[in-house]
């Protein structure tokens, strides 16, 4: 048995009939981005899962580092007044 | 269960207050309900067992695709036809998800199969026995499928967030297995002709025990189950899924006429669950270790199907290569 190339890793992202964006859903091997978007089209749409797939290279996608978790998110935690909750107003004024 | 054998380190769990500062975080972070990402920190004991068990997996997702693709071309009609189809492109389907969320752990595509296909790798027992009648399509889809569903949706809420993902979207696709096969069931037991009735009991026959199996041993044989449990990669006892799967089962095929082939079931009024007797677990670990009726075949067919594969595969490799190189030298 010879040892071919791996086919390349897709990240595959689906939107939906009613949905707003793209979601990721899962990944698959394909030679190039047109075999991947068909084996998207087998693999996660067999139930009218989508109406729009994107494949992305595994490989292309940067991705924010699980340790940064922490520091990364952190100006936005004592930002409480970009929440509407945080201004209270009269009863008067209706719902705003 | 469709990884019935995965074997740990065997050295037990290790109570928190042993751990060193890492594990003890991650063993914490598991405690809390939370789900470990591919790129987190791990031990490498859970990487390790993570990838055997979902190799096993997706192993049995797609070696189960032979005795159903058996009858595919002799199904009796053309929809029973296309819904048998339907179903074994659905667990290829099912394969390849978990696959990728083994692959997100370091191990690649080409190396779950090599260990596959030279035996280092097992998968699900149950899928070592021939399907020999139109009925056994009915007996896989109702038992197997069923005992499947059992095991997978607690798995939904497993600690390692690719494998928990990937069960998600197999759940959802899985009750339409069972149905479909319990279907094929009511059409032979209770409205077929005698000679489909007896069909029907026959392949109940054959097939009973070994889904008890699809459970993996007794609690007091599993040796390796305590620290899956802890990580949170096995949800439930072995013991206990088998005795759920008892439970559920009988009423259905009381419903349908048959006869479970066992002469100590019995419902038992104190516990209120049914007693029930043990598969015969020496037939297990040989069908487990190889010796089972269609071991050989099963394995020959993997093989045959990723060596006639090869130059499909090589050849797409190539021709996208190409592509590739002309778009450069267009630019
Ligand atoms: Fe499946
Ligand atoms: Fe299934």
């Amino acid at each position: 048995m010879t040892k071919s190339k791996e086919w390349p890793l897709w990240e595959i992202f689906i939107r939906g009939q009613h949905g707003m964006s793209h979601r990721h859903v899962g990944s698959l091997h394909a030679s190039d981005a047109e075999h991947a978007i068909k084996n998207a089209r087998d693999v996660y749409t067999r139930r009218n899962e989508g109406v729009s797939i994107w494949a992305v290279e595994a490989k292309d996608i940067s991705a924010s580092s699980p340790s940064d978790k922490g520091p990364l998110y952190d100006p936005a935690r004592d930002k409480i007044y970009r929440h509407p909750t945080f201004y209270v107003l009269p009863e008067e004024a209706g719902n705003m | 269960m469709y990884a019935q054998m995965v074997k740990s380190t065997g050295k037990g769990v290790q109570p928190l207050e042993e751990m060193g500062p890492q594990d003890r975080a991650f063993q914490e972070r598991i405690d809390r309900g939370e789900k470990i990402e591919p790129k987190d920190w791990m031990p490498d004991a859970y990487r390790k067992n993570l990838i055997r068990q979902m190799g096993q997996h997706a192993h049995s997702e797609i070696v189960g695709q032979l005795p159903e693709g058996n009858w595919i071309t002799r199904a009796p009609t053309l929809e029973r036809k296309a819904n048998l189809l339907a179903k074994v492109q659905d667990e290829a389907g099912h394969g390849l998800y978990i696959y990728c969320a083994a692959e997100t752990l370091g191990i690649s595509r080409d190396e779950l199969f090599e260990q596959l296909h030279s035996g280092k790798m097992k998968y699900s027992s149950i899928f070592n026995y021939p399907t020999l009648t139109w009925a056994d399509m009915g007996a896989v889809g109702w038992l197997v499928d069923g005992a499947a569903i059992m095991n997978q949706v607690p798995l939904q809420r497993t600690s390692f967030g690719p494998y928990a993902r990937a069960m998600v979207r197999i759940c959802k696709e899985e009750s339409f297995h069972q149905r479909q096969g319990y279907h094929i069931m009511i059409q032979m037991a209770k409205e077929g002709t005698a000679d489909q009735k007896r069909m029907a009991q026959d392949a109940f026959n054959r097939f009973w025990y070994p889904a008890l199996m699809m459970f993996g041993p007794s609690d007091k044989d599993s040796v390796h189950s305590a620290q899956s449990m802890a990580w949170k990669i096995k949800m439930n006892t072995n013991d206990e899924l088998r005795q759920k799967f008892v439970d559920e089962t009988v009423p259905q095929a009381e419903y349908l006429g048959l006869t479970v082939p066992d002469e100590h079931l019995k419902f038992n009024d104190e516990t209120g669950h049914y007693d029930f007797s043990e598969p015969d677990w020496d037939e297990f670990m040989d069908v487990i270790s190889g010796n089972g009726p269609c071991n050989t075949d099963r394995l020959e067919a993997r093989k045959k199907a990723w060596n006639d594969g090869a130059w499909v595969r090589e050849g797409m490799m190539a021709h996208a290569d190409k592509k590739a190189q002309r778009k450069l030298a267009a630019e």
